[in-house]
C-alpha cells in the first residue's frame, strides 16, 4: 500500500507533468486504435466485396493490385464448367469519377452476380439489369451524393449513364459504388474480354484444395485463394496493415518519449527521497520497481483514456454522413490487446534509463549534497 | 565472532560481548584523493555499547559512520558488521534492512507521507506483514510519545517530533545497531536533551549498539565510550 502510495504521491506532486504524459500516451493509443480499426474495417469491407456469396477468388498471379488483374473470359467460362463449381462470377473493378466526386468504385458484374441478386433494391427492378450497355445501378450512398434517382442520367467519367436501379448493401464500398453490366464496364475501361477477379462458389467447400490445385495446373498465370487466405496474403492489405501499425507505432513512440522525459524528471526531482528509501533498506529491484510502477501507471491510465477517446472518435466518424458505410468501427479485442500491450511496453521502455539511474543513486552522496 | 570484555565491567564481573562493528585501518578520501578524510582509522563497538564520536567539523565522524553503516566504501581498510566484511558485499541493502538503523542530523522524512507511513517504509522494504508492522509501530510510537500523531503529515510535526519519528523509523525492523549522525544537531538544547534521553531509552530497551557522532560534550559523556576524532584519526578516551 505504501509502495503504491510512493508511486501515486509522485504523480500527484507533479499533476500537470503527469497529465501531459498520460495525455501523450492516450492520444497515441487513440490514434493507433482509430487508424488500425479504420483500415482493418476497410480491408474487411473490401474482402466482403470479394467474398460475397463465394469462397474462392481467382485472379492474375503476381499483380500488386486487383485493379491491374486480368482474367480472360475463356478461363472464366472454362472454370464455370468444372463440376465442382456452383457459381463463377467475373467482376471487373474500376475507378471512375463524377462531378465533385473524384473517386467512385465501379463494379462490372453479370446479371447473375450475387451482389445484384442478393442486394436490397431500394428502387428499380433487378431483372432490368444488363439489358442496355448504358444502364447503371447505383449504391444508395452513391445515389445520394450524386443526387441521382431512378430514371435520371448521371455523368460518370467521359460517359452518360441511365440509372435503372438503386440498391442498398451493408458494405460501404458497394453502397458508394456504381454497378455496370460486365460488358459495358469492359468497354468503358478498355478491358474487353477480361475481368479483374472471378469469385467462386463451390458445390462442396471440401473441394477448395482440389480447385486451387486445378487452377494452378491449368492456368500458370492465375492464382486461386480462399477468402481468408486472400485477406491474409494480399500485398495491398499487408501494406495497409503495416502502414496502420507503423503510423500508430510512431505515435506511441512519441508518447513513450514523453513518458521517458517525465520519468527522468521524476527521478531527478526525488533523488533525496530515493536516497532515504535506500537508507531504509530498499533494494535496487524495489527502487527500479517504483520507477517502472510509476511509468506503468501512466501507461495504463493513458491507454484507458486513449481507448475511450479512440472508441468515441470511431463512433463519431461513423456518424459523419460523408463517411457513412465506409467506417467499420468494430474494434477487435485483439487490436485493443495489442495497443494496450504496446502502450505498456512503451511506458516500460521509457522508464528504463530513469530506473537504471535511480538504482545507481548512492544514498550517502544524495543526502550529503542536497 | 570475536568477543571482548566490556570496558565498564570490573575485574570481578567481566562480561564478554561480541564485536558487532569493526573498522580496521580504514582510509577514505574525496575528490580523487584531494581531500583525505580518514587516515587509517581502526574502531570497534561491542554489542549493547553506546559510543560517541566527537571532534571538530570535517574531522571524519560522519564519513566513518557512513562506512560503518555500509552507506559508503573505504578506499582502503576493512569494515565488518557482525563479522561480515562489507567490501564487495552484493546485497548490502539487507544490512540496512535488518542489521543497521540510521538516524541523520536532518530527519530525512518524506514530506508527502504521514508519520505512520514514514515509519512503515523499512517494513515495506523488508516485506513485513502489515499486522506485525503496525504492532511494532504502535510499540515504538508509545515509547517515543508519538501515538497521537501517527496520522499527521510531517509538515505538522515539531523538530523534536520529526527526529523522534526518524528514530522510530530506524528501529522498525529491530536492527541490532543504530548509527546516528548528530541526531540532536539541528534541535534546541531542551529538545536535544529529550531526544537523546529517548535514544538512550530505546537503546536500552532494544539492546542496541549505538554509534553516534555529536558535538555535544554533555551528551557524549553519557555514552559508554567517547572516541575523539582529529584530522581523520582516532583517539579513544
Amino acid at each position: 500500500m505504501i509502495f503504491l502510495k510512493l508511486i501515486l504521491t509522485n504523480l500527484r506532486r507533479h499533476r500537470i507533468r503527469s497529465f501531459i504524459s498520460i495525455a501523450g500516451i492516450a492520444f497515441s493509443v487513440a490514434a493507433m486504435l482509430t487508424v488500425v480499426t479504420i483500415l482493418q474495417g476497410a480491408i474487411a469491407m473490401f474482402s466482403g466485396i470479394l467474398s460475397s456469396d463465394s469462397e474462392i477468388i481467382v485472379f492474375e498471379r503476381n499483380v500488386s493490385d486487383l485493379f491491374f488483374s486480368n482474367v480472360p473470359a475463356a478461363a472464366v467460362k472454362d472454370i464455370a464448367s468444372w463440376p465442382m463449381v456452383r457459381n463463377a462470377d467475373p467482376v471487373l473493378f474500376g475507378i471512375v469519377s463524377s462531378a465533385d466526386h473524384p473517386i467512385i468504385t465501379c463494379f462490372g458484374v453479370t446479371a447473375g452476380d450475387a451482389r445484384i441478386r442478393k442486394a436490397t433494391w431500394v428502387s428499380g427492378d433487378r431483372d432490368n439489369f444488363a439489358q442496355h450497355a448504358d444502364d447503371v445501378v447505383l449504391g444508395e450512398r452513391a445515389a445520394e451524393f450524386m443526387a441521382a434517382a431512378l430514371g435520371s442520367t448521371v455523368q460518370i467519367g467521359h460517359g452518360s449513364f441511365h440509372v435503372i436501379g438503386i440498391l442498398k448493401t451493408a458494405n460501404g464500398f458497394e453502397d458508394g459504388g456504381v454497378f455496370m453490366p460486365l460488358s459495358a464496364a469492359q468497354s468503358f475501361f478498355h478491358k474487353e474480354g477480361t475481368s479483374s477477379v472471378v469469385t467462386i462458389k463451390l458445390r462442396n467447400k471440401e473441394d477448395a484444395t482440389l480447385f486451387k490445385s486445378q487452377v494452378k495446373a491449368r492456368y500458370a498465370n492465375l492464382i486461386a485463394l480462399e477468402d481468408a487466405e486472400f485477406t491474409r496474403t494480399y500485398s495491398q492489405f499487408r501494406i495497409l496493415k503495416a502502414t496502420a501499425w507503423a503510423v500508430g507505432g510512431c505515435g506511441l513512440l512519441l508518447g513513450g518519449l514523453g513518458v521517458a522525459n517525465t520519468m527522468i524528471m521524476s527521478v531527478f526531482t526525488r533523488i533525496r527521497e530515493i536516497a532515504i528509501l535506500r537508507v531504509n533498506g530498499f533494494s535496487d529491484v524495489q527502487i527500479g520497481g517504483m520507477i517502472f510502477g510509476e511509468s506503468a501507471l501512466v501507461s495504463v491510465l493513458g491507454a484507458a483514456v486513449g481507448l475511450l477517446i479512440g472508441a468515441c472518435s470511431l463512433f463519431g466518424l461513423k456518424l459523419v454522413p460523408a463517411l457513412h458505410g465506409y467506417i467499420n468501427a468494430e474494434v477487435q479485442p485483439v487490436v485493443v490487446l495489442i495497443v494496450v500491450l504496446l502502450a505498456l511496453l512503451t511506458g516500460v521502455a521509457g522508464a528504463l534509463y530513469p530506473a537504471i539511474y535511480a538504482m545507481r543513486i548512492r544514498a550517502v552522496e544524495a543526502l550529503r549534497f542536497e | 565472532m570475536r568477543l571482548v570484555s566490556n570496558g565498564k565491567s570490573n575485574a570481578d564481573a567481566v562480561v564478554l560481548r561480541a564485536v558487532v562493528l569493526s573498522a580496521v585501518d580504514v582510509w577514505k578520501s574525496y575528490d580523487e584523493g584531494a581531500i583525505q578524510v580518514l587516515k587509517g582509522v581502526s574502531f570497534e563497538a561491542v554489542q549493547g555499547q553506546t559510543v560517541a564520536l566527537c571532534g571538530a567539523s570535517g574531522c571524519g565522524k560522519s564519513t566513518l559512520l557512513h562506512l560503518l553503516g555500509g552507506l559508503d566504501e573505504p578506499d582502503r581498510g576493512r569494515v565488518t558488521v557482525n563479522s561480515i566484511e562489507l567490501k564487495g558485499m552484493r546485497k548490502r541493502h539487507l544490512l540496512l534492512r535488518h542489521e543497521i538503523g540510521v538516524v541523520f542530523q536532518l530527519h530525512n522524512l518524506i514530506a508527502d507521507l504521514t508519520l505512520e507511513e514514514n515509519c512503515l517504509i523499512p517494513t515495506v522494504a523488508a516485506g513485513t506483514d502489515r499486522r506485525s508492522a503496525r504492532a511494532r509501530l504502535q510499540e515504538l510510537a508509545s515509547l517515543t510519545g508519538l501515538s497521537h500523531r501517527l496520522d499527521h503529515r510531517i509538515q505538522k510535526l515539531s523538530g523534536g517530533e520529526r527526529q523522534r519519528t526518524a528514530i522510530c523509523r530506524a528501529l522498525m525492523n529491530r536492527p541490532k545497531i543504530l548509527i546516528a549522525d548528530e541526531p540532536t544537531g539541528s534541535l534546541d538544547a531542551s529538545t536535544s536533551g529529550v531526544v537523546f534521553e529517548l535514544l538512550l531509552k530505546m537503546v536500552a530497551s532494544e539492546g542496541l549498539t549505538l554509534v553516534m557522532a555529536t558535538h555535544d560534550r554533555a551528551i557524549a559523556e553519557r555514552c559508554d565510550r567517547l572516541v575523539e576524532m582529529r584530522d581523520g584519526r582516532m583517539e579513544d578516551r
